[in-house]
């Protein structure tokens, strides 16, 4: 038996019979018994749900005697989550979030988006007595005079870095379980336009301190709003306030970046979370799932104490990251002059894909009729809304290829459809390719390589990468499935079987295990 | 028979009762180490208090926070793997697709009958949508507001005919300034700084120089003057490569060669920087001879309908 606390079993809960046919064989290989988690008591007016367990039980009375609410309470305590690390990922991405709607509070109350010029007096030697703007001087205020400052204006940017990877791993676990089928299609397409408006948040926070780097990153931002044809000219005027630069964009990019972005993102996540909650979470094929069951842990305790823990863990790894590694140093990019530039210049790696497309781009321009059609505008606006939309439709184009449009909540492992797994490897490729040529000048610099021959290479590379990466991983996955699934393994654990007289006995071999599982109900 | 929180004895419900036992060893150990994390917690809240109060350093301060987080972090976790057991449950999923029976049908019908009311009125549904067109248009006001019309500023700089060439410090810019292979960035005096009109005046040997006839003149004595804006995506064009009279962006590398007009030899860029006419005057110093003769700076669609003016 487990060496546990032990749930006495002789209540009616786990009584055999009232069970659903999948459970009445109760199989766990976690070494547990199966509590049900909706075990209605019917009859019961008396009682408020949730007044057993100890430490919500005062809580939940005194809501429900008022709301009626404890109804919905005790669904939502005893709410099953799948126990696995990729479930994760998400959490991490929300607890960014969290951290950097506080943070960024912070950094609000110091920061002045104004475009005044100003004369940098300061601590800071290099600069002092430089022309510079009012909120590049509050940024260089907030660093060197603001205690703790610094170390809030790095967390911040460290966060935003691992919201964006957090958003992205949840994303490729997504899509490489399969987890985006019918009915999740709606969710995967709020989570993309999170993702989107996650890259929106980070391009314009990075641009807000009015350094030499922000700069160049929105002067080429405006470019590309300039090359759309018809309406550019029109649309960068009046986005940017006029001809770049404008002394009006910034007070409006910071409107923009803690207001409006940040709503977006509130409205997105509430939603998003609202759907896994109704629909219920997905879950791997491990043994006892079904299509129709969710196993896991409960909301409380177990599900609450890991995210709580995992909480402050995010934290601890970005206050980590923030005290001990520089990230983005303004002061030694300057304040931002229109007449010089940065080299190398880098933005954050989440952008570094249209950075790359850019950098790649052959010179090819046209003008017909007296109509042009500017270089930035493929590189620049259609190919990141080919790249962005074919991603976001991929819901709708898989169930069209497959003609699978039924309800999944079983996940695939990664090789049990090998050519999605491909098709995932290559739109990889085809983003890891345009990162790399989006450094093309450091790399070239580090390997001593003439940035030209790097760029001829990239644009090899990137209709080969992809096509290398379908190939391989729709091998690699072919082979595993061929291979088939190994030996089920209790981790750590051993499987226990519910016997007539209404013990347990441990369960041994695998044939045992899955033909327990096989015959449910036939005793 | 158990007793509810409430006092009241229940009648018709009996809960699993957790048993007390002691303790295992594994659990004790557990125990320690969650307890231990947590006063790490507390003693690196108290620690970082007294970092901030006696000046605050950032890297010791990370630390602390480091430590404070992960250690309660770290201590619930385990508190939930080692402490809490892994109880699994299931919970049953029911089909999202709802089920119709006769009350809603019956209730379907009636909004159908109702909703008739409204889908067979085509021509006022065509006007309300004509109604809605007008409140978009309205909207546009404001929209308007946020900038100025494009215009003729993309198509003109503070450059004009008699322009004097002058450098970051407002002074005329005198041809002995610069040594062969140099370049100064310029720009037209009363307009130091804008990001318009920045130039690159460039000197090379006066005999490699293949502008095209009519542009010679452009460039006397080897003075040779082209925007400083890229005609990609607008950074400032920054690099001199003097041994083979490229001018590279460090943006997107685009590369432009001085002696034959800046017509891009590599990268993104597809048109050549514009060139500006500079006239050498007797006192050393230049004047333009005019604007530049095209927009400078990322192109856009409508650029060549007032080229050339």
């Amino acid at each position: 038996m487990s060496d546990r606390d032990l749930l006495d079993p002789g209540g009616s809960a786990t009584g055999g019979e009232q069970l659903p046919p999948e459970l009445r064989d109760a199989v766990r290989l976690r070494g547990e018994p199966v509590p049900r988690a909706a075990d209605g008591v019917d009859g019961d007016e008396l009682r408020s749900p949730g007044e057993d367990i100890p430490i919500v039980g005062g809580a939940v009375r005194f809501l429900d005697e008022r709301t009626g609410l404890a109804t919905f309470g005790r669904t939502a305590l005893q709410k099953v989550f799948p126990d696995h690390w990729s479930f994760l990922l998400g959490e991490v991405a929300a607890f960014s979030f969290i951290v950097l709607l506080l943070t960024g509070t912070f950094l609000t109350f110091f920061f002045r988006p104004d475009a005044t010029p100003t004369t940098y007096t300061g601590p800071y030697g290099p600069l002092d007595g430089a022309t510079v703007s009012s909120a590049f001087a509050s940024v260089m205020q907030l660093s060197f005079q603001v205690k703790a400052g610094l170390l809030m204006r790095q967390v911040h940017h460290w966060t935003a870095l691992l919201f964006v990877a957090a958003i992205v791993t949840h994303l490729l676990r997504v899509f490489f379980t399969g987890a985006f089928r019918r009915p999740r299609e709606v969710n995967w397409i709020i989570g993309f336009g999170l993702l989107t408006i996650a890259l929106g948040e980070g391009f314009s926070g990075y641009s807000l301190p009015d350094d030499l780097l922000s700069g160049t990153g929105l002067r080429i931002a405006y470019s590309a709003a300039l090359s759309i044809p018809f309406i550019g000219p029109w649309f960068a005027s009046l986005f940017f306030g006029g001809i770049f630069p404008s002394p009006a964009f910034i007070s409006r990019l910071f409107v923009i970046h803690v207001m409006l972005l940040p709503g977006a993102l509130i409205g997105g996540i509430s939603i998003h979370l609202l759907i896994v909650w109704l629909q219920k979470h997905t879950q791997y094929k491990v043994p006892g799932a079904t299509e129709r069951n969710v196993i896991g842990l409960s909301l409380w305790p177990g599900q609450t104490f890991r995210s709580v823990g995992l909480f402050f863990l995010t934290v601890a790894v970005v206050t980590l990251l923030g005290g001990f590694f520089q990230i983005n140093p303004v002061w030694e990019y300057g304040p931002f002059i229109p007449y010089t530039a940065a080299s190398p210049a880098q933005p954050d790696y989440y952008i570094g894909w249209l950075e790359g497309l850019l950098r790649m781009a052959p010179g090819w321009q046209v003008t017909i009729l007296g109509i042009t059609i500017p270089e930035p505008f493929v590189p620049g606006v259609v190919l990141p809304g080919l790249l962005f939309g074919a991603m976001w439709a991929w819901p709708f184009i898989e169930a069209r290829i497959t003609g699978d449009h039924r309800e999944h909540n079983l996940l695939d492992w990664p090789w049990e459809a090998p050519w999605r797994a491909a098709t995932g490897a290559a739109f990889a490729g085809i983003f890891v390719v345009l990162m790399l040529a989006g450094a093309n000048d450091v790399i070239g610099a580090w390997l001593g390589i003439p940035v030209e021959t790097l760029t001829v290479l990239f644009r090899v590379l990137i209709f080969a990468a992809p096509v290398a990466a379908w190939l391989v991983v729709y091998w690699l996955a072919r082979a595993r499935l061929e291979r088939g699934s190994g030996p089920i393994e209790p981790p750590g654990g051993v499987a226990l079987r519910r016997n007539a007289s209404g013990g347990f006995e441990e369960l041994h071999d695998r044939a045992t295990i899955e033909a327990s599982v096989g015959t449910a109900g036939k005793r | 028979m158990s007793v509810g929180l409430d006092g009241r004895p229940d009648r018709e419900y009996s809960a699993p009762r957790v048993r007390r036992r002691p303790p295992t060893p594994a659990e004790a150990r557990a125990e320690v180490i969650v307890g231990a994390l947590f006063v790490l917690t507390m003693l690196a809240g108290l620690a970082l208090l007294l970092v901030y109060l006696v000046g605050g350093d950032t890297q010791i301060q990370g630390l602390l926070l480091t430590l404070a987080f992960g250690g309660i972090g770290a201590g619930i976790v385990i508190w939930a793997q080692w402490l809490l057991g892994t109880h699994e449950a299931i919970e049953d999923r029911h089909p999202i697709m709802p089920e119709r029976d006769d009350a809603s049908m019956a209730g379907e019908a009636a909004t159908r009958e109702a909703e008739a009311g409204f889908t067979r009125r085509h021509l006022l549904i065509g006007l309300m949508f004509g109604a809605l067109g007008g409140l978009g248009a309205a909207l546009l006001i404001p929209v308007l507001s946020l900038g100025p019309a494009p215009g003729r500023d993309l198509f003109v700089t503070a450059w004009k005919k008699g322009s004097r060439v002058v450098g970051l410090d407002g002074k005329p810019v005198r041809a002995d300034q610069l040594p062969v292979d140099g370049v100064l960035t310029v720009f037209p005096e009363g307009s130091v700084g804008d990001a318009m009109a920045q130039t690159l005046l460039i000197r090379v040997p006066p005999d490699l120089m293949r502008l095209p006839a009519d542009r010679m003149a452009w460039a006397p004595e080897g003075y040779v003057a082209y925007s400083k804006v890229c005609t990609h995506a607008g950074c400032p064009v920054g690099l001199y490569r003097a041994s083979q009279h490229r001018l590279i962006c460090p943006c997107h590398q685009s590369t432009f060669d001085v002696l034959d007009g800046a017509i891009p030899t590599f990268g993104p860029a597809a048109r050549p920087l514009p060139q500006l006419p500079i006239q050498l005057q007797p006192d050393g110093t230049f004047v333009a001879l005019g604007g530049f003769p095209g927009p400078v700076g990322p192109s856009f669609w409508n650029m060549t309908s007032e080229g050339g003016s």
